[in-house]
Protein backbone atom coordinates (compact mmCIF):
# COMPACT_ATOMS: atom_id res chain seq x y z
CA UNK A 1 0.00 0.00 0.00
CA UNK A 2 2.00 3.07 -0.89
CA UNK A 3 -0.38 5.52 0.32
CA UNK A 4 -3.42 5.36 2.86
CA UNK A 5 -7.09 5.49 1.95
CA UNK A 6 -7.48 9.23 3.24
CA UNK A 7 -4.79 11.51 4.51
CA UNK A 8 -5.96 14.40 6.37
CA UNK A 9 -3.13 16.74 6.98
CA UNK A 10 -3.40 20.34 9.23
CA UNK A 11 -7.49 20.45 8.02
CA UNK A 12 -9.10 23.51 9.18
CA UNK A 13 -12.58 24.60 7.84
CA UNK A 14 -13.95 27.61 8.99
CA UNK A 15 -17.61 28.50 8.75
CA UNK A 16 -18.79 32.56 7.98
CA UNK A 17 -21.61 33.77 8.92
CA UNK A 18 -23.55 37.03 8.53
CA UNK A 19 -23.48 39.73 5.93
CA UNK A 20 -20.15 41.22 4.63
CA UNK A 21 -19.91 44.30 6.76
CA UNK A 22 -19.54 42.61 9.79
CA UNK A 23 -18.76 39.04 9.02
CA UNK A 24 -18.55 36.44 12.21
CA UNK A 25 -15.95 33.63 11.37
CA UNK A 26 -16.72 30.12 13.36
CA UNK A 27 -13.15 27.58 13.20
CA UNK A 28 -15.22 24.27 13.65
CA UNK A 29 -11.82 21.85 12.88
CA UNK A 30 -8.63 23.48 13.03
CA UNK A 31 -4.92 21.79 12.62
CA UNK A 32 -6.70 18.30 12.65
CA UNK A 33 -4.16 15.71 11.19
CA UNK A 34 -4.32 11.99 10.94
CA UNK A 35 -4.48 8.74 8.17
CA UNK A 36 -6.62 6.32 8.00
CA UNK A 37 -5.59 2.53 6.22
CA UNK A 38 -7.63 0.94 4.37
CA UNK A 39 -9.97 -1.23 6.32
CA UNK A 40 -9.06 0.99 9.59
CA UNK A 41 -11.41 1.91 12.30
CA UNK A 42 -11.02 5.27 14.12
CA UNK A 43 -13.79 6.71 16.43
CA UNK A 44 -13.58 10.40 16.97
CA UNK A 45 -15.05 11.59 20.32
CA UNK A 46 -15.86 14.76 22.07
CA UNK A 47 -18.69 17.58 23.42
CA UNK A 48 -21.51 18.34 21.79
CA UNK A 49 -20.30 21.17 19.08
CA UNK A 50 -16.22 20.30 18.98
CA UNK A 51 -16.64 19.80 15.45
CA UNK A 52 -16.65 16.11 15.00
CA UNK A 53 -19.34 16.37 12.41
CA UNK A 54 -17.31 18.73 10.54
CA UNK A 55 -15.19 16.54 10.36
CA UNK A 56 -16.53 13.87 9.60
CA UNK A 57 -18.04 16.15 6.44
CA UNK A 58 -14.54 17.45 4.82
CA UNK A 59 -13.09 13.82 5.33
CA UNK A 60 -16.34 13.43 3.01
CA UNK A 61 -15.58 16.05 0.83
CA UNK A 62 -19.30 17.51 1.66
CA UNK A 63 -17.21 20.49 3.37
CA UNK A 64 -14.48 22.69 2.14
CA UNK A 65 -11.36 22.95 3.73
CA UNK A 66 -10.01 26.39 4.55
CA UNK A 67 -6.65 25.42 4.91
CA UNK A 68 -4.67 22.01 5.18
CA UNK A 69 -5.91 19.24 2.90
CA UNK A 70 -7.68 16.37 2.88
CA UNK A 71 -6.62 13.44 0.21
CA UNK A 72 -8.44 10.13 -0.77
CA UNK A 73 -6.41 7.62 -1.93
CA UNK A 74 -3.53 10.05 -2.23
CA UNK A 75 -5.96 12.31 -4.60
CA UNK A 76 -6.65 15.72 -2.72
CA UNK A 77 -10.21 17.03 -2.93
CA UNK A 78 -8.90 20.02 -4.22
CA UNK A 79 -7.40 18.77 -7.47
CA UNK A 80 -9.94 16.42 -7.73
CA UNK A 81 -12.58 17.67 -11.06
CA UNK A 82 -16.11 17.49 -10.39
CA UNK A 83 -16.57 14.15 -12.17
CA UNK A 84 -13.56 12.45 -10.25
CA UNK A 85 -15.21 13.97 -6.73
CA UNK A 86 -18.54 11.90 -7.82
CA UNK A 87 -16.52 8.83 -8.65
CA UNK A 88 -15.00 8.81 -5.16
CA UNK A 89 -18.19 10.17 -3.45
CA UNK A 90 -19.57 6.68 -4.74
CA UNK A 91 -16.85 4.73 -2.41
CA UNK A 92 -18.21 6.18 0.72
CA UNK A 93 -21.62 6.07 3.09
CA UNK A 94 -22.65 7.92 5.49
CA UNK A 95 -24.58 7.34 8.03
CA UNK A 96 -26.47 9.95 9.96
CA UNK A 97 -27.79 10.42 13.44
CA UNK A 98 -31.38 11.95 12.42
CA UNK A 99 -32.47 8.69 10.52
CA UNK A 100 -36.11 10.27 9.62
CA UNK A 101 -34.45 13.37 7.83
CA UNK A 102 -32.09 10.96 6.24
CA UNK A 103 -34.50 9.82 4.40
CA UNK A 104 -36.85 10.38 2.11
CA UNK A 105 -40.46 10.55 3.04
CA UNK A 106 -42.02 9.82 -0.88
CA UNK A 107 -39.56 6.74 -1.28
CA UNK A 108 -39.71 2.92 0.01
CA UNK A 109 -37.10 1.39 1.72
CA UNK A 110 -36.35 -0.61 -1.33
CA UNK A 111 -35.87 2.56 -3.87
CA UNK A 112 -34.19 4.62 -1.11
CA UNK A 113 -31.60 1.83 -0.96
CA UNK A 114 -31.31 0.78 -4.64
CA UNK A 115 -30.79 5.23 -5.34
CA UNK A 116 -27.50 4.93 -4.67
CA UNK A 117 -26.89 2.33 -7.39
CA UNK A 118 -28.84 4.04 -9.32
CA UNK A 119 -26.87 6.95 -9.42
CA UNK A 120 -24.10 5.06 -10.75
CA UNK A 121 -26.57 3.54 -13.30
CA UNK A 122 -26.68 0.15 -12.24
CA UNK A 123 -29.10 -1.64 -14.57
CA UNK A 124 -32.86 -1.95 -12.46
CA UNK A 125 -32.99 -6.07 -11.58
CA UNK A 126 -29.02 -5.41 -10.39
CA UNK A 127 -30.13 -2.84 -8.67
CA UNK A 128 -33.20 -4.40 -6.75
CA UNK A 129 -31.41 -7.73 -6.11
CA UNK A 130 -28.47 -5.79 -4.64
CA UNK A 131 -30.41 -3.72 -2.66
CA UNK A 132 -32.57 -6.37 -1.15
CA UNK A 133 -29.07 -8.44 -0.57
CA UNK A 134 -28.01 -4.84 1.24
CA UNK A 135 -31.51 -4.41 3.48
CA UNK A 136 -31.14 -8.64 4.21
CA UNK A 137 -27.69 -8.12 5.62
CA UNK A 138 -28.70 -5.24 7.67
CA UNK A 139 -31.50 -7.27 9.06
CA UNK A 140 -34.28 -5.75 7.37
CA UNK A 141 -36.73 -8.40 5.57
CA UNK A 142 -39.51 -8.54 2.97
CA UNK A 143 -42.45 -7.01 4.69
CA UNK A 144 -40.35 -3.89 4.93
CA UNK A 145 -39.29 -3.56 1.61
CA UNK A 146 -42.13 -1.78 0.28
CA UNK A 147 -43.31 0.15 3.22
CA UNK A 148 -42.73 4.22 3.44
CA UNK A 149 -40.33 5.73 6.24
CA UNK A 150 -43.01 6.89 8.62
CA UNK A 151 -43.98 3.05 8.94
CA UNK A 152 -40.70 2.22 9.86
CA UNK A 153 -39.38 2.06 14.00
CA UNK A 154 -36.11 4.19 14.95
CA UNK A 155 -34.52 1.14 14.89
CA UNK A 156 -35.55 0.36 11.27
CA UNK A 157 -35.14 3.43 9.89
CA UNK A 158 -31.76 3.40 11.07
CA UNK A 159 -31.14 -0.46 9.76
CA UNK A 160 -32.30 1.38 6.27
CA UNK A 161 -29.52 3.99 6.28
CA UNK A 162 -26.41 1.37 7.15
CA UNK A 163 -28.07 -0.35 3.99
CA UNK A 164 -28.13 2.40 1.87
CA UNK A 165 -24.79 3.09 3.10
CA UNK A 166 -23.44 -0.21 2.20
CA UNK A 167 -25.34 -1.08 -0.89
CA UNK A 168 -22.43 0.32 -3.32
CA UNK A 169 -19.43 -1.60 -0.81
CA UNK A 170 -17.94 0.98 0.09
CA UNK A 171 -14.12 1.91 1.03
CA UNK A 172 -14.96 4.15 3.51
CA UNK A 173 -17.68 4.55 6.09
CA UNK A 174 -18.92 7.28 8.25
CA UNK A 175 -21.08 7.35 10.59
CA UNK A 176 -22.15 10.32 12.76
CA UNK A 177 -23.64 9.17 16.29
CA UNK A 178 -25.18 6.83 14.33
CA UNK A 179 -26.42 5.18 17.55
CA UNK A 180 -26.92 7.96 19.65
CA UNK A 181 -30.30 8.62 18.86
CA UNK A 182 -31.28 4.95 20.20
CA UNK A 183 -32.31 2.81 22.68
CA UNK A 184 -29.78 0.49 24.58
CA UNK A 185 -31.35 -2.52 23.27
CA UNK A 186 -31.03 -1.26 19.65
CA UNK A 187 -27.79 0.62 20.08
CA UNK A 188 -26.31 -3.08 21.07
CA UNK A 189 -27.90 -4.24 17.47
CA UNK A 190 -27.11 -1.71 15.08
CA UNK A 191 -23.03 -1.38 16.84
CA UNK A 192 -22.83 -5.53 16.27
CA UNK A 193 -23.92 -4.86 12.75
CA UNK A 194 -22.33 -2.19 12.03
CA UNK A 195 -18.79 -3.70 13.44
CA UNK A 196 -19.97 -7.28 11.47
CA UNK A 197 -20.53 -5.31 7.91
CA UNK A 198 -17.08 -3.52 8.90
CA UNK A 199 -15.45 -6.58 9.77
CA UNK A 200 -16.77 -8.15 6.76
CA UNK A 201 -16.35 -5.76 3.62
CA UNK A 202 -13.44 -4.11 4.95
CA UNK A 203 -14.40 -0.73 4.70
CA UNK A 204 -12.62 2.07 6.85
CA UNK A 205 -14.51 3.33 9.39
CA UNK A 206 -14.33 6.98 10.64
CA UNK A 207 -17.24 6.21 13.95
CA UNK A 208 -18.09 9.87 15.45
CA UNK A 209 -19.59 9.63 18.71
CA UNK A 210 -20.27 11.23 21.84
CA UNK A 211 -20.72 7.57 23.49
CA UNK A 212 -17.39 6.41 24.62
CA UNK A 213 -18.40 3.24 24.99
CA UNK A 214 -19.40 2.31 21.48
CA UNK A 215 -16.00 4.21 20.48
CA UNK A 216 -14.62 1.37 22.39
CA UNK A 217 -16.06 -1.58 21.16
CA UNK A 218 -15.82 -0.50 17.56
CA UNK A 219 -12.77 1.09 16.89
CA UNK A 220 -9.01 0.57 16.50
CA UNK A 221 -8.34 3.65 17.28
CA UNK A 222 -9.66 6.95 18.65
CA UNK A 223 -9.42 10.78 18.43
CA UNK A 224 -10.47 12.89 21.14
CA UNK A 225 -11.57 16.22 20.33
CA UNK A 226 -11.97 19.72 21.76
CA UNK A 227 -13.09 22.71 20.38
CA UNK A 228 -11.75 22.22 16.74
CA UNK A 229 -8.67 19.99 17.92
CA UNK A 230 -7.13 16.83 18.93
CA UNK A 231 -6.71 16.64 22.21
CA UNK A 232 -5.36 12.82 22.52
CA UNK A 233 -4.88 10.38 19.93
CA UNK A 234 -4.16 7.19 19.71
CA UNK A 235 -4.90 3.53 19.80
CA UNK A 236 -7.75 3.04 21.60
CA UNK A 237 -6.86 0.38 24.39
CA UNK A 238 -4.17 2.41 25.53
CA UNK A 239 -5.81 5.68 25.25
CA UNK A 240 -8.62 3.98 27.12
CA UNK A 241 -6.90 2.66 30.09
CA UNK A 242 -4.25 5.22 30.37
CA UNK A 243 -5.73 8.38 29.21
CA UNK A 244 -3.27 11.25 29.40
CA UNK A 245 -4.69 14.33 28.46
CA UNK A 246 -6.92 15.76 31.42
CA UNK A 247 -9.90 16.37 29.21
CA UNK A 248 -9.74 12.51 28.11
CA UNK A 249 -9.61 12.03 31.71
CA UNK A 250 -12.91 13.75 32.27
CA UNK A 251 -14.37 12.11 29.51
CA UNK A 252 -13.79 8.66 30.24
CA UNK A 253 -14.57 9.06 34.42
CA UNK A 254 -18.06 11.03 32.96
CA UNK A 255 -18.85 7.49 31.76
CA UNK A 256 -21.64 5.65 34.25
CA UNK A 257 -20.60 2.15 34.57
CA UNK A 258 -23.54 -0.36 36.08
CA UNK A 259 -20.58 -1.27 38.71
CA UNK A 260 -21.71 -0.39 42.40
CA UNK A 261 -17.89 -0.26 43.30
CA UNK A 262 -17.08 2.02 41.12
CA UNK A 263 -18.25 5.56 42.62
CA UNK A 264 -20.54 7.74 40.68
CA UNK A 265 -19.06 10.14 37.89
CA UNK A 266 -17.77 13.58 38.71
CA UNK A 267 -18.98 15.83 35.60
CA UNK A 268 -16.66 18.23 34.04
CA UNK A 269 -17.42 21.60 35.05
CA UNK A 270 -18.65 24.36 33.22
CA UNK A 271 -19.65 24.66 29.20
CA UNK A 272 -16.71 24.27 26.04
CA UNK A 273 -15.91 27.90 25.31
CA UNK A 274 -17.40 29.08 21.85
CA UNK A 275 -15.50 28.07 18.94
CA UNK A 276 -15.87 31.87 17.87
CA UNK A 277 -13.89 33.35 20.51
CA UNK A 278 -11.87 30.58 21.33
CA UNK A 279 -9.50 30.80 24.54
CA UNK A 280 -5.88 31.82 24.14
CA UNK A 281 -3.33 28.99 24.94
CA UNK A 282 -4.73 25.84 25.66
CA UNK A 283 -8.48 25.33 24.90
CA UNK A 284 -8.80 23.70 27.57
CA UNK A 285 -7.07 25.52 30.38
CA UNK A 286 -10.64 27.45 31.76
CA UNK A 287 -12.14 23.84 32.81
CA UNK A 288 -8.70 22.11 33.51
CA UNK A 289 -8.35 20.55 36.81
CA UNK A 290 -4.34 20.81 36.53
CA UNK A 291 -3.88 23.72 34.02
CA UNK A 292 -0.70 25.65 34.63
CA UNK A 293 0.49 28.98 34.11
CA UNK A 294 1.85 28.21 30.80
CA UNK A 295 -1.47 26.58 30.01
CA UNK A 296 -2.89 30.18 29.21
CA UNK A 297 -0.85 31.39 27.03
CA UNK A 298 0.83 28.63 24.89
CA UNK A 299 -0.60 26.01 22.95
CA UNK A 300 0.62 22.59 23.46
CA UNK A 301 1.40 20.91 20.86
CA UNK A 302 0.46 16.92 19.73
CA UNK A 303 3.00 15.21 20.82
CA UNK A 304 4.23 11.26 21.39
CA UNK A 305 3.85 10.69 25.08
CA UNK A 306 5.03 6.69 23.89
CA UNK A 307 2.77 3.95 24.31
CA UNK A 308 1.93 5.49 20.45
CA UNK A 309 -0.32 7.77 22.28
CA UNK A 310 -0.43 11.57 21.07
CA UNK A 311 -1.54 14.10 23.51
CA UNK A 312 -1.54 17.83 23.32
CA UNK A 313 -0.72 19.02 27.29
CA UNK A 314 1.93 20.85 28.88
CA UNK A 315 1.83 18.59 31.93
CA UNK A 316 3.39 15.56 29.71
CA UNK A 317 6.17 17.26 28.61
CA UNK A 318 8.27 17.67 31.57
CA UNK A 319 7.64 13.75 32.51
CA UNK B 1 -64.43 12.60 -3.09
CA UNK B 2 -67.73 14.82 -3.08
CA UNK B 3 -65.90 17.41 -4.39
CA UNK B 4 -64.65 15.27 -7.65
CA UNK B 5 -67.95 13.71 -8.13
CA UNK B 6 -69.56 17.33 -8.61
CA UNK B 7 -66.99 18.32 -10.70
CA UNK B 8 -67.14 15.27 -12.54
CA UNK B 9 -71.02 15.84 -13.04
CA UNK B 10 -70.57 19.16 -13.62
CA UNK B 11 -68.13 18.62 -16.91
CA UNK B 12 -70.48 15.85 -17.66
CA UNK B 13 -73.68 18.02 -18.00
CA UNK B 14 -71.75 21.36 -19.67
CA UNK B 15 -70.20 19.04 -22.12
CA UNK B 16 -72.98 16.48 -22.94
CA UNK B 17 -76.37 18.25 -22.42
CA UNK B 18 -76.74 20.96 -24.22
CA UNK B 19 -76.65 19.26 -28.31
CA UNK B 20 -79.88 17.73 -26.83
CA UNK B 21 -81.23 20.90 -25.63
CA UNK B 22 -84.29 22.75 -28.01
CA UNK B 23 -82.95 25.67 -27.70
CA UNK B 24 -79.06 26.87 -28.97
CA UNK B 25 -77.71 29.79 -26.38
CA UNK B 26 -77.68 32.45 -28.95
CA UNK B 27 -80.70 32.46 -30.80
CA UNK B 28 -84.14 34.28 -29.77
CA UNK B 29 -86.90 32.94 -29.11
CA UNK B 30 -89.18 35.46 -30.72
CA UNK B 31 -93.04 33.83 -29.74
CA UNK B 32 -92.16 34.36 -25.90
CA UNK B 33 -90.13 37.47 -26.53
CA UNK B 34 -87.78 39.11 -23.61
CA UNK B 35 -87.82 38.18 -20.44
CA UNK B 36 -89.99 35.67 -20.09
CA UNK B 37 -90.80 34.31 -16.62
CA UNK B 38 -89.48 30.36 -16.50
CA UNK B 39 -91.73 28.03 -18.26
CA UNK B 40 -91.92 24.22 -19.60
CA UNK B 41 -90.28 25.28 -22.74
CA UNK B 42 -87.39 28.14 -21.16
CA UNK B 43 -87.16 26.09 -17.40
CA UNK B 44 -85.17 29.75 -16.54
CA UNK B 45 -87.07 32.01 -18.51
CA UNK B 46 -85.33 34.45 -21.35
CA UNK B 47 -82.86 37.31 -20.78
CA UNK B 48 -82.69 40.40 -22.25
CA UNK B 49 -82.66 39.33 -25.94
CA UNK B 50 -85.29 36.62 -25.69
CA UNK B 51 -82.23 33.75 -25.33
CA UNK B 52 -83.02 30.81 -23.52
CA UNK B 53 -81.56 31.24 -19.80
CA UNK B 54 -80.84 27.76 -19.10
CA UNK B 55 -79.29 26.82 -22.32
CA UNK B 56 -76.65 30.27 -21.89
CA UNK B 57 -76.14 28.72 -18.34
CA UNK B 58 -74.23 25.43 -19.74
CA UNK B 59 -72.80 27.09 -22.60
CA UNK B 60 -71.12 29.67 -19.74
CA UNK B 61 -70.10 26.16 -17.65
CA UNK B 62 -67.95 25.44 -20.61
CA UNK B 63 -66.39 28.52 -20.86
CA UNK B 64 -66.02 29.25 -17.00
CA UNK B 65 -64.67 25.79 -16.55
CA UNK B 66 -62.26 25.97 -19.20
CA UNK B 67 -61.31 29.30 -18.23
CA UNK B 68 -60.59 27.80 -14.50
CA UNK B 69 -59.10 24.72 -15.51
CA UNK B 70 -56.99 26.44 -18.56
CA UNK B 71 -55.43 29.54 -16.64
CA UNK B 72 -54.67 27.03 -13.57
CA UNK B 73 -52.84 25.21 -15.46
CA UNK B 74 -50.78 27.68 -16.99
CA UNK B 75 -50.22 29.75 -13.47
CA UNK B 76 -48.66 25.79 -12.12
CA UNK B 77 -46.17 25.28 -15.40
CA UNK B 78 -45.22 28.77 -15.07
CA UNK B 79 -44.86 29.14 -11.93
CA UNK B 80 -43.71 25.68 -10.38
CA UNK B 81 -40.66 25.02 -12.15
CA UNK B 82 -39.26 28.95 -11.25
CA UNK B 83 -40.15 28.17 -8.19
CA UNK B 84 -38.12 24.94 -7.89
CA UNK B 85 -35.50 26.35 -9.44
CA UNK B 86 -34.86 29.41 -7.07
CA UNK B 87 -35.61 27.41 -4.12
CA UNK B 88 -32.87 24.54 -5.57
CA UNK B 89 -30.06 26.94 -6.95
CA UNK B 90 -30.61 30.05 -4.88
CA UNK B 91 -27.89 32.54 -5.68
CA UNK B 92 -28.91 34.52 -8.44
CA UNK B 93 -31.86 32.14 -9.44
CA UNK B 94 -33.68 33.23 -6.55
CA UNK B 95 -33.09 36.87 -6.45
CA UNK B 96 -34.24 37.16 -9.96
CA UNK B 97 -37.54 34.98 -9.90
CA UNK B 98 -38.49 35.65 -5.88
CA UNK B 99 -37.76 39.23 -6.50
CA UNK B 100 -40.22 39.22 -9.77
CA UNK B 101 -42.61 37.59 -8.39
CA UNK B 102 -42.54 40.19 -5.91
CA UNK B 103 -43.69 42.64 -8.15
CA UNK B 104 -45.96 40.79 -9.29
CA UNK B 105 -47.27 40.60 -6.04
CA UNK B 106 -47.85 44.22 -4.89
CA UNK B 107 -50.23 44.75 -7.82
CA UNK B 108 -53.83 44.24 -6.46
CA UNK B 109 -54.04 41.07 -9.49
CA UNK B 110 -57.32 42.52 -10.56
CA UNK B 111 -56.42 45.80 -11.50
CA UNK B 112 -53.96 44.69 -13.13
CA UNK B 113 -56.15 41.81 -15.04
CA UNK B 114 -58.40 44.39 -15.89
CA UNK B 115 -55.98 46.25 -17.25
CA UNK B 116 -54.38 44.02 -19.46
CA UNK B 117 -57.70 42.34 -20.60
CA UNK B 118 -58.82 46.16 -21.78
CA UNK B 119 -55.57 46.29 -23.60
CA UNK B 120 -54.93 42.66 -24.99
CA UNK B 121 -59.07 42.51 -25.57
CA UNK B 122 -61.66 40.56 -24.33
CA UNK B 123 -61.25 37.28 -25.55
CA UNK B 124 -61.50 33.72 -23.50
CA UNK B 125 -58.30 32.59 -24.91
CA UNK B 126 -56.58 36.25 -23.70
CA UNK B 127 -58.75 35.82 -20.25
CA UNK B 128 -57.16 32.64 -19.96
CA UNK B 129 -53.90 33.90 -20.47
CA UNK B 130 -53.73 36.79 -18.74
CA UNK B 131 -55.86 34.96 -15.70
CA UNK B 132 -52.89 32.36 -15.98
CA UNK B 133 -50.26 34.34 -15.83
CA UNK B 134 -50.89 36.40 -13.04
CA UNK B 135 -51.25 33.84 -10.98
CA UNK B 136 -47.40 31.89 -11.18
CA UNK B 137 -46.14 33.91 -8.04
CA UNK B 138 -48.41 31.82 -5.87
CA UNK B 139 -47.55 28.45 -7.30
CA UNK B 140 -43.61 29.97 -7.38
CA UNK B 141 -43.81 30.46 -3.89
CA UNK B 142 -45.11 26.80 -3.05
CA UNK B 143 -42.23 25.43 -4.40
CA UNK B 144 -39.93 27.56 -3.76
CA UNK B 145 -40.31 27.39 0.16
CA UNK B 146 -41.01 23.84 -0.16
CA UNK B 147 -37.78 23.17 -2.15
CA UNK B 148 -35.62 25.56 0.36
CA UNK B 149 -37.11 23.03 3.11
CA UNK B 150 -36.25 19.90 1.05
CA UNK B 151 -32.62 20.71 -0.66
CA UNK B 152 -31.25 20.69 3.22
CA UNK B 153 -32.19 17.51 4.44
CA UNK B 154 -29.91 14.78 4.81
CA UNK B 155 -31.28 12.63 2.76
CA UNK B 156 -30.01 15.03 -0.76
CA UNK B 157 -27.08 14.91 1.16
CA UNK B 158 -27.25 11.41 1.05
CA UNK B 159 -28.31 11.03 -2.53
CA UNK B 160 -25.72 13.74 -3.55
CA UNK B 161 -22.58 11.02 -1.90
CA UNK B 162 -24.16 8.08 -3.18
CA UNK B 163 -22.90 9.77 -6.52
CA UNK B 164 -25.63 11.66 -7.63
CA UNK B 165 -24.89 14.81 -9.91
CA UNK B 166 -27.19 18.01 -9.05
CA UNK B 167 -29.33 17.65 -11.55
CA UNK B 168 -30.40 13.95 -10.30
CA UNK B 169 -30.47 14.93 -7.26
CA UNK B 170 -33.04 17.64 -8.22
CA UNK B 171 -34.76 15.42 -10.44
CA UNK B 172 -34.49 12.75 -8.20
CA UNK B 173 -34.93 13.54 -4.53
CA UNK B 174 -35.74 17.72 -4.55
CA UNK B 175 -38.24 17.82 -7.00
CA UNK B 176 -41.00 15.17 -5.83
CA UNK B 177 -41.09 16.53 -2.37
CA UNK B 178 -41.03 20.44 -3.70
CA UNK B 179 -44.15 19.84 -5.86
CA UNK B 180 -46.05 18.06 -3.76
CA UNK B 181 -47.87 21.78 -2.64
CA UNK B 182 -48.64 22.10 -6.14
CA UNK B 183 -51.45 19.55 -6.56
CA UNK B 184 -53.17 20.89 -3.92
CA UNK B 185 -52.77 24.46 -5.08
CA UNK B 186 -53.96 23.42 -8.98
CA UNK B 187 -57.50 22.76 -7.29
CA UNK B 188 -57.58 26.57 -5.59
CA UNK B 189 -56.20 27.99 -8.33
CA UNK B 190 -59.16 26.59 -10.30
CA UNK B 191 -61.33 28.14 -8.41
CA UNK B 192 -59.84 31.28 -8.17
CA UNK B 193 -59.41 31.92 -11.73
CA UNK B 194 -63.41 30.80 -11.89
CA UNK B 195 -64.30 34.27 -9.83
CA UNK B 196 -61.89 36.49 -11.52
CA UNK B 197 -63.49 35.69 -14.64
CA UNK B 198 -67.00 36.23 -13.23
CA UNK B 199 -65.87 39.32 -11.18
CA UNK B 200 -64.21 40.55 -14.82
CA UNK B 201 -67.36 39.75 -16.74
CA UNK B 202 -69.38 41.46 -14.06
CA UNK B 203 -67.29 44.47 -14.59
CA UNK B 204 -67.69 43.96 -18.47
CA UNK B 205 -64.86 43.80 -19.44
CA UNK B 206 -64.53 39.75 -19.22
CA UNK B 207 -66.32 37.19 -21.82
CA UNK B 208 -68.70 39.50 -23.94
CA UNK B 209 -72.07 38.35 -24.86
CA UNK B 210 -73.21 36.66 -27.43
CA UNK B 211 -70.66 34.25 -25.64
CA UNK B 212 -71.84 33.26 -22.30
CA UNK B 213 -70.31 32.78 -19.13
CA UNK B 214 -71.55 32.00 -15.07
CA UNK B 215 -70.16 35.66 -14.91
CA UNK B 216 -71.84 37.51 -17.50
CA UNK B 217 -75.05 35.68 -16.64
CA UNK B 218 -74.60 37.10 -13.21
CA UNK B 219 -73.83 40.33 -14.60
CA UNK B 220 -78.08 40.68 -14.95
CA UNK B 221 -77.89 41.45 -11.54
CA UNK B 222 -76.74 44.58 -11.62
CA UNK B 223 -80.04 45.77 -13.19
CA UNK B 224 -82.24 46.62 -10.02
CA UNK B 225 -85.63 45.22 -11.91
CA UNK B 226 -83.34 41.69 -12.66
CA UNK B 227 -81.76 41.57 -8.92
CA UNK B 228 -85.36 41.91 -6.98
CA UNK B 229 -88.12 40.78 -9.45
CA UNK B 230 -86.28 38.06 -11.61
CA UNK B 231 -84.21 35.75 -8.78
CA UNK B 232 -84.23 33.41 -11.40
CA UNK B 233 -81.84 34.91 -14.02
CA UNK B 234 -78.93 35.13 -11.49
CA UNK B 235 -79.06 32.59 -8.74
CA UNK B 236 -78.35 29.35 -11.01
CA UNK B 237 -75.10 30.97 -12.00
CA UNK B 238 -74.08 31.80 -8.59
CA UNK B 239 -75.07 28.46 -7.65
CA UNK B 240 -72.97 27.41 -9.84
CA UNK B 241 -70.00 29.14 -8.79
CA UNK B 242 -70.44 28.41 -5.05
CA UNK B 243 -70.56 24.59 -6.16
CA UNK B 244 -68.09 24.72 -8.52
CA UNK B 245 -65.73 26.79 -5.93
CA UNK B 246 -66.51 24.23 -2.90
CA UNK B 247 -66.22 21.07 -5.16
CA UNK B 248 -62.24 22.48 -6.11
CA UNK B 249 -60.83 23.22 -2.88
CA UNK B 250 -62.67 20.06 -1.37
CA UNK B 251 -60.64 18.29 -4.15
CA UNK B 252 -57.69 20.24 -3.86
CA UNK B 253 -57.80 19.06 0.53
CA UNK B 254 -58.52 15.33 -1.18
CA UNK B 255 -55.10 15.95 -2.91
CA UNK B 256 -53.38 17.34 -0.71
CA UNK B 257 -53.78 14.58 2.02
CA UNK B 258 -53.44 12.26 -0.84
CA UNK B 259 -50.10 13.86 -1.22
CA UNK B 260 -48.98 13.59 2.38
CA UNK B 261 -47.33 10.47 2.83
CA UNK B 262 -47.79 9.77 6.59
CA UNK B 263 -51.13 10.09 5.87
CA UNK B 264 -51.39 7.30 3.45
CA UNK B 265 -53.89 4.73 3.87
CA UNK B 266 -55.58 6.89 6.50
CA UNK B 267 -57.68 8.82 4.39
CA UNK B 268 -60.41 6.64 3.10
Amino acid sequence: MDSPLLKVERLRVDYEQGRLSQRNRLTAVRDVSFTLAVGDTLGIVGESGCGKTTLGRAVLGLEKAKDGTVAYKGRLYTAMSRAEHQTARQEMGLIFQDSTGALNPRKTVLETVAAPLKYRGVSREERSGRAKEALSAAGLFEEDWYQYPYALSGGQRQRVCIARAMVGVPQLLVCDEAVSALDGVLRRQILELLAGLQHRTGAALLFISHDLRAVEEVCRQTAVMYLGRFVEFGATKTLFRKPKHPYTKALLESVLRPDPSVPAPRPLQGEPPSPENPPAGCPFHPRCPVALGKCRHVLPELRCTGEGVLAACHRLEKA
Amino acid sequence: MAGLCILLLELAVVLIVPPMLRWPPNVTDASVGFWAAPSAVHWLGTDDVGRDIFARLLAGGRVSLMVGGASAAISVLLGAPLGVVAGYYRGGWEFAIMRLADVFQCFPSIVVILCLVSLVGPSVVNIILVIGIMGWPVIARLTYSAALTVRQKPYVEAARLGGASQAVVLREEVLPGAVAPVWAALAFRVGRAILSESSLSFLGVGIRTPQASWGNLIQYASQITVLTGRPWVWIPPGICILMTILAVNAVGEGLRRAMDPREEGRHA
